[in-house]
């Protein structure tokens, strides 16, 4: 674990860059992150986000790509357009959560 | 007179009972399993069924041979738990009561969740390996196939015994060796991960593995749907994939009596305490193999080591003690790799897969993450263990906890 500045503060992540510590993440620091990956964040980004953030309070672990098409109601043709390429592992960047475990 | 009811008289529900009923007094408590399916099957043996190594009888014998004195098993399918009042209805309007219930209705392949994949090529030229009919069928359709592009695809993890679709590739590769018609088949392996497997170590090893077969990997893939027509997997981001012969993992749910209860996840998985297998809902009410929401394998070898746990936990907890073991996610897997060899992994909640030798430090018999022939005859060998002393409830020589001895530590 290692300490990163984003957004002009400073925030623990892992080796991949993936934040370790729920509280200190904002709304600044997940326009940084994702800008980091060449996203720009529009609302329906932060309608994922929030959700994601909401759920992992609740679930203590980030939703799988299912559970966002799911319970959050946004389908999973979308998240690919909104995060291309590996969605789960970008929304999950963004959002400041652990890395969704790739399962066992 | 207290009353256990066990749904599923699969691998964990029949150790479950035959764990417990010597520990528990006839005189104060009943056990009854409930089930459909009056045969129960060796599912690790399915993967040998497509190549002809084993004979569909091979895998099949009577539930009841491997029920205890003094258990009942109910035949019946289950319409809903209602936990609120301590009852499961079946379908034929039956109720059992119970004060205690355990959840063992396993995992179940779905080809209906993907659009297209139990289309017009459903076991004509798209295929499942997880269940019998789809294992035999296979086993025809390969008998008489004169090669092209064979696809080896994962809908979405998890999965029951993760590794069985990388062992059903190294086994088809041996096998078109065998026949001498290797070069007029390409093999692709699609996953939803980012690698061959899902922890690094083992992922790396299984992919050079793949490498040195000529076996392309095409990763990430997140499957959208089955053109039946045009023969080709579509995923999500508009990648087409091409086949002759696919053979697919489809999506792995629990079972829809759970959530007809209310008691299971997106997937129909139970949530439960990852230590206990207790719900994280009810007080009276446990989950445990393939039907809870565990994040380690879906694997017989995994019930096996959390029913050790559970049994003693249960114990403890019916007399309003707390429940002092734990279970640490402990799974391991023979890997077959084809021409006679396999490799086996060990690992955890938190160790993943690593080389060493398994059980004995520095002895084995059988080496970790490495290909030999004392571990494809250790898989052979495990269908006897697992009908004479598995299911039985026999204690094996293993330890339900994973132990670091024997194993190397390596650099993430």
């Amino acid at each position: 674990m290692s300490l990163a500045t984003i957004a002009g503060r400073d925030v623990h992540v892992d080796e991949e860059g993936f934040m370790t510590e729920y509280d200190e993440w904002s709304e600044e620091v997940a326009g940084q992150l994702a800008s980091n990956i060449a996203i720009e964040l529009t609302d329906r980004h932060m309608e994922v986000i929030d959700f994601l953030r909401e759920d992992y309070k609740a679930q203590g672990e980030t939703a799988t790509l299912r559970r966002v098409t799911t319970v959050g109601g946004i389908p999973t043709k979308e998240l690919f357009q909104l995060f291309p390429k590996k969605p789960a592992k970008k929304m999950a960047y963004i959002a400041g959560l652990p890395k969704p475990k790739g399962c066992v | 007179m207290k009353r256990l009811l066990v749904l599923g008289a699969g691998t964990a529900g029949t150790m479950i009972a035959n764990k417990l009923r010597p520990s528990l007094s006839s005189d104060e408590w009943s056990i009854t399993l409930v089930d459909q399916e009056r045969e129960h099957h060796y599912q690790p043996g399915y993967l040998f069924i497509p190549f002809g190594t084993y004979q569909p009888e091979e895998v099949i014998k009577p539930k009841d041979r491997f029920i205890p004195k003094g258990v009942s098993l109910t035949m019946g399918e289950i319409d809903r738990v209602e936990p609120e009042s301590n009852r499961v209805l079946l379908t034929d309007g039956s109720v059992l009561t119970y004060d205690y219930l355990v959840i063992a209705t396993g995992t179940t392949p779905r080809p209906d969740q993907t659009p297209g994949m139990d289309g017009e090529e459903w076991r004509r030229s798209v295929f499942d390996f997880y269940t019998y009919d789809g294992a035999t069928a296979l086993a025809e359709k390969l008998s008489g196939w004169d090669g092209g592009q064979l696809v080896v695809h994962i809908t979405e993890m998890p999965i029951k015994c993760p590794v069985a679709p990388l062992e059903f590739t190294f086994l088809a590769d041996s096998f078109f060796k065998s026949k001498g018609m290797r070069d007029r088949v390409e093999i692709t392996y699609v996953t939803p991960l980012d690698g061959a497997f899902t922890k690094p170590v083992a992922s790396k090893r299984l992919g050079g593995m793949l490498e040195e077969r000529k076996i392309a990997i095409e990763t990430d893939f997140y499957i959208e749907s089955v053109d039946n027509e045009s023969k080709k997997i579509v995923s999500y981001d508009e990648r087409e994939i091409p086949f002759d012969l696919l053979v697919t993992v489809p999506l792995n749910m629990g079972a829809d009596c759970i959530a007809r209860s209310g008691l299971g996840d997106e997937l129909n998985f139970v949530p439960v305490d990852k230590a206990t297998f207790l719900s994280t809902e009810w007080d009276n009410i446990f989950a445990i193999g393939d039907a809870a929401d565990l994040p380690t394998s879906k694997a017989g070898s995994v019930a096996h080591f959390a029913v050790d746990i559970f049994t003693e936990n249960f114990l403890q907890h019916i007399k309003g003690q707390p429940m002092t073991h734990g279970f640490d996610g402990h799974a391991n897997c023979f890997v077959e790799s084809g021409d006679g060899k396999a490799l086996l992994i060990d690992f955890n909640y938190d160790t993943q897969p690593l080389p060493g030798k398994y059980p004995l430090p520095g002895i084995g018999p059988f080496s970790l993450l490495e290909e030999t022939e004392v571990n494809h005859f250790g898989k052979l060998m495990f269908k006897w263990v697992y009908w004479n002393a598995l299911l039985p409830g026999r204690d094996l020589p293993l330890p339900a906890l994973m132990s670091m001895a024997g194993k190397e530590e390596m650099p993430e």
